[in-house]
């Protein structure tokens, strides 16, 4: 009665085909040639920072265009981390990239977090933009060229696994799984936060934040609290960079990594925590087919998307069956907040 | 219609006052809450009720004065703060969360003041204390059924019952009902006037309203605000007699 979380699915038929989707992802590889296996790792790593910045957008309401800084400056830690040109293993500098995006978050977010709406917006753009020009008006991590880094080892337990002992064709299959694991503890994370008390609270203050103070919430600690972890998870994804490219240079952190991020979200559905998975895929995707056919890729992406937005109102994964019952309908009305008959809104008025 | 009893205040402000820019919505007011009293707040459009509510509540600060909340000065205290000290409104203009059901609008209520912070990681829980506590305060507030309805969908009568079940959840000290009754059928207003009443029996309340009769009914106390200023305080019958009271305000109702 106390209703289930809203962005996880809410039958066994929706979480079926979460379990499916990765399912078709752990097999994938051996159905796809090298550079599609590489494009799919490419399409984890997005979908993995458009997640992270769901849990600001569709967790908490709070719609940041500096989520691209944290990514970036994560895969800037990569490259500190390896200044002699010597890879360092994985859980090395996958915990210190986090936790310096997840720093950097609480920073930003503590001052930013003073702000609401469209100035909340205004100032995250400006502090992604600072860290941006930090890296690319300064000599810093090779200025505005960038800078190429030593992938860190995928190792364990005093046990390093080499990508060059496997067969040439096999060689892009380690970053995939390295990739496809994080995806999936990522979202793993975020559906038990979603599903705890913690995530009611955001919910709550994604609906009505001041009803949620006046409730004896401190909604300021409890937002703070979700951009930190949403930092900290983007810091994962920008690791996940670094390891599958091998370079970092300043456009990882510009704001358009953030917009990217957040069409991601709007593109896979706003509402459920699968979206920007199925978002990025579905952009990441189509941008390569938008390549194959035309030299007018943007035109195409361009007019896809805003087809995409315009007609799915809630993304791809927001879609219903036509044939789905009146009542059902009406239930998903009123959870996005509106009357589910017109006429009851003017009861007793 | 009980006398004031000899208690220690709950609450209390000592020369509270508020000016937006040139405005002074609330000038110099000194008022006591006891428990077991139902205190109301009367006054014409614009008198300051709603701002000294939002004053006591935390929803904005004072230009100058204190607030005392059993015995502590909390003037500077956050909202969410002072709700964790036994204080609990609700609002003139509903205010729920509509996408939510009834229940689990009642159960954040309870979690915000209820649940330690180590417990955040738990999925809610379908029964137990935080469950009962929301219950309990549902049927109080007069809604016993329904409870797994979007709380958007309600009848406007049942959002009001709502936000009071809300406010009982944080099971407080010290009640700030801004008008309860806005928007409500005269059934469902005299339900509510017996809740006041057995509610003023445990906490402290603290009533904003607009009908004069209602109040007369169910107050023991009663503070008079004219243009942010208290014209009077005292019992219902002393009030209404008084002369002062008769020509600023009262004079076009009676």
């Amino acid at each position: 009665m106390i209703g289930q979380a809203r962005l996880l699915p809410k039958t066994w038929v929706g979480w079926g085909l979460v379990w499916l989707g990765f399912a078709v992802l752990a097999v994938a590889p051996g159905f796809m040639t090298p550079f599609y296996v590489g494009l799919t790792t490419t399409a984890m790593i997005a979908a993995m920072l458009a997640l992270s910045l769901q849990l600001l957008v569709g967790g908490t309401g709070l719609v940041s265009l500096g989520h691209g800084a944290f990514y970036g400056l994560a895969a800037y830690v990569v490259y500190f981390l390896s200044p002699d040109g010597a890879a360092r293993p994985i859980w090395i500098t996958l915990p210190l990239a986090m936790a310096a995006a997840g720093a950097a978050a609480l920073v930003i977010g503590a001052v930013s977090l003073r702000t609401k709406g469209f100035f909340f917006l205004m100032v995250t753009l400006a502090f992604g933009q600072l860290v941006y020009s930090v890296f690319h008006d300064t000599k810093l991590g090779g200025g505005t060229d960038g800078a190429y880094l030593a992938k860190p080892l995928i190792s364990a337990f005093g046990f390093t696994f080499e990508p060059t002992g496997l067969p040439r064709s096999k060689r892009s299959w380690p970053a995939y799984y390295v990739a496809l694991a994080q995806l999936a503890a990522m979202f793993a994370i975020l559906a038990f936060l979603l599903r705890s008390m913690f995530g009611r609270a955001l919910e709550g203050i994604r609906v009505n934040e001041s009803r949620m103070r006046a409730l004896g919430f401190n909604t300021y600690a409890y937002k703070l609290a979700a951009f930190t972890i949403a930092g900290a998870l983007a810091g994962a994804a920008g690791h996940m960079w670094a390891m599958q490219s091998g370079f970092v240079n300043p456009e990882l952190i510009g704001w358009h990594r953030s917009a990217e991020a957040l069409l991601h979200i709007l593109l896979g559905g706003i509402g459920t925590l699968a979206g920007p998975i199925v978002g990025a895929f579905a952009f990441i995707f189509l941008s390569d087919f938008a390549q194959q056919i035309t030299e007018r890729k943007l035109l195409v992406e361009g007019g896809v998307i805003l087809a995409a937005v315009l007609l799915m109102r809630n993304g791809i994964t927001g879609l219903t069956w036509p044939w789905r019952p009146a009542d059902r309908r009406a239930h998903d009305a009123t959870e996005r907040g509106e009357p589910a008959d017109p006429r009851e809104a003017h009861v007793d008025d | 219609m009980t006398s004031a009893q000899p208690l220690p205040p709950l609450l209390e402000t000592v020369a509270l006052s508020k000016s937006f820019g040139g405005l002074a919505a609330v000038r110099h007011v000194s008022l006591t809450l006891a428990r077991g009293e139902l205190h109301a707040v009367i006054g014409p459009n614009g008198a300051g009720k709603s701002t000294l509510v939002n004053l006591l509540a935390g929803a904005i600060a004072p230009t100058s004065g204190r607030i005392l909340l059993d015995d502590r000065d909390v003037t500077r205290l956050p909202e969410h703060a002072r709700t964790h000290l036994g204080l609990a409104r609700s609002f003139q203009r509903t205010n729920i969360l509509p996408s939510l059901t009834v229940l689990e609008n009642v159960r954040l209520a309870a979690q915000a003041v209820s649940l330690p912070a180590r417990g955040l990681l738990k999925a809610p829980p379908r029964d137990g204390s935080l469950i009962e506590q929301a219950e309990a305060a549902l049927v109080r507030a007069g809604l016993p059924y329904g409870h797994g309805r979007i709380s958007g969908t309600l009848a406007h009568g049942q959002q009001r019952q709502l936000e009071i079940a809300m406010a009982l959840a944080a099971r407080p000290k010290v009640l700030l009902l801004d008008e309860p009754l806005a928007g409500m059928g005269p059934e469902e207003g005299e339900r509510v006037a017996a809740l006041l009443k057995s509610l003023a029996v445990e906490h402290a309340v603290l009533l904003i309203e607009h009908d004069m009769d209602f109040v007369f009914t169910v107050a023991d106390r009663l503070t008079v605000l004219v243009e942010g200023s208290v014209l009077a305080t005292g019992r219902p019958e002393e009030v209404r007699l008084d002369a002062e009271v008769q020509a600023a305000y009262l004079g076009g109702h009676a």
